[in-house]
């Protein structure tokens, strides 16, 4: 975009209280507003990390697209993983309102430059696992990015509430799709109860490390990127599953966990931060496969982009000639 | 602000009417090599649930925005011209219709 109007540059400190009085109003910073470096290069880090999440995402549920065992779960697993890519696309579109460049954010994804969420390093060992991540991993999803609907740049804040909106269907495919199989046979239901296993306390890693270990989230809040802590969102995530899992009839694997009257909320046992620093630190499960799957990925449709790039410059030519004459 | 790089497709702005008898909102951008792929990118991306009965897409660099900043002394001209709205005029309360 250009600029037609240039109004004398404010100097500095101008800028800053404008900024700061923006947020303190509770109102938006727009892509054209000034914003100090820090506030940007957070929202950076951020709305990459976030957008890589979704994209790397589409993989663990996205290999059980031909093993769905009926067309209507296969369908349905089809169109949630179109909207992890669509997530995906929406936050890097608003990754480049701050001046990031698409190609160089999907470089930084593939070269282990830029972080995805940890919970994605974990394999799918069975069908219930489609259902289980519905349910916890796209629960914790939500329990994090309702709050972000309100984060103070805008173009997140507005790709959080189109993200919001299609999570919901995410969430109770999940739910749904488990009730049926604990409605089904002993095996079925052991299934289930192993996911729910595996999946928990990767689920519960998702909020970030402990409010005492979390570098970020100070400058994040004060800038009203985040909203809430990490154990905050972890505590809220809790309360909502525990009945969610009584329904259900599984047993969430947590000795610690019980209802504590005077917090009003459930007292639950500490993850193994050690896991989540290795996790997240290359050495999970699946970290090499899902790179090099994305590199590949990105490498094999190469040609792909060329030859539409080169098909719009063929016709775009012709049209100028087809004028000119 | 933004066009090809390394040989990348250039982005563009997506707007969508949401149903008939509205305007055509921002939504977003994508990127695409043509106009046409960037209309059935922007249907794909952006009405995967009935969002929208007409896409508008622009290349962004071929949109001219007002100065930087939201708020700003480009707007100033319209804050003191208080006798364009209806409140500016004292009717007394019996006279209907207005």
């Amino acid at each position: 975009m250009t600029t037609t109007h240039s109004a004398e540059a404010p100097p500095q400190e101008r800028l800053q209280e404008h900024f700061d009085a923006t947020i303190a109003r509770d109102q938006r910073i727009e892509p054209r507003d000034w914003m100090p470096d820090g506030y940007r290069k957070t929202l950076v880090r951020q709305i990459a990390q976030h957008a890589h999440s979704e994209i790397i995402g589409m993989q663990p549920e996205g290999e059980w697209i031909t093993r769905a065992p009926s067309l209507r779960r296969k369908a349905i697993l089809f169109a949630k993983v179109q909207d992890e890519a669509g997530h995906g696309l929406y936050l890097y579109s608003a990754a480049e309102t701050l001046g990031a460049d698409r190609a160089d954010l999907t470089e930084r994804l593939i070269e282990g430059r830029q972080k995805y969420s940890s919970i994605f390093n974990y394999p799918t060992l069975s069908f219930a696992d489609v259902g289980v991540i519905g349910w916890f991993v796209d629960g914790a999803a939500i329990c994090n990015q309702v709050p972000l609907c309100r984060s103070s740049y805008g173009p997140y804040a507005r790709a959080m509430v189109r993200i919001c909106k299609e999570e919901s269907f995410h969430q109770r495919q999940g739910y749904e799709l488990l009730m049926t199989m604990m409605r089904g046979t002993e095996a079925q239901k052991a299934m289930v109860q192993d996911a729910v296993d595996r999946w928990w306390w990767p689920s519960l890693m998702m909020f970030g490390p402990p409010d005492g270990d979390s570098p970020n989230s100070a400058a994040s809040m004060a800038w009203k990127i985040k909203r809430h802590t990490n154990d905050e969102l972890r505590q809220r995530f809790v309360d909502m599953t525990v009945p969610q899992a009584e329904k259900l009839g599984v047993t969430l694997p947590d000795p610690e966990l019980r209802w504590n009257d005077e917090r009003g909320h459930h007292d639950f046992g500490t993850p193994d931060w050690s896991e989540l620093k290795r996790v997240i630190g290359g050495d999970g499960p699946c970290n090499a496969q899902r790179t090099e799957r994305r590199r590949s990925a990105h490498e094999e449709g190469a040609w792909v982009r060329e030859a539409a790039t080169a098909h719009a410059a063929k016709q775009a030519d012709r049209a100028r000639k087809g004028t000119a004459a | 602000m933004s066009g090809t790089n390394k040989g990348d497709w250039p982005l563009y702005e997506v707007f969508v009417r949401g149903k008939r008898g509205l305007n055509h909102v921002h939504v977003g951008s994508l990127h695409a090599a043509d106009d046409a792929m960037a209309l059935t990118h922007a249907r794909d991306l952006y009405t995967r649930r009935n969002e929208g009965v007409s896409i508008w897409v622009v290349r962004s660099e071929h949109i001219a925005a007002s100065t930087r900043d939201e708020k700003d002394p480009f707007f100033a001209p319209s804050a003191d011209k208080v006798y364009r709205h209806p409140t500016f005029y004292d009717i007394p309360d019996d006279v209907p219709h207005i």
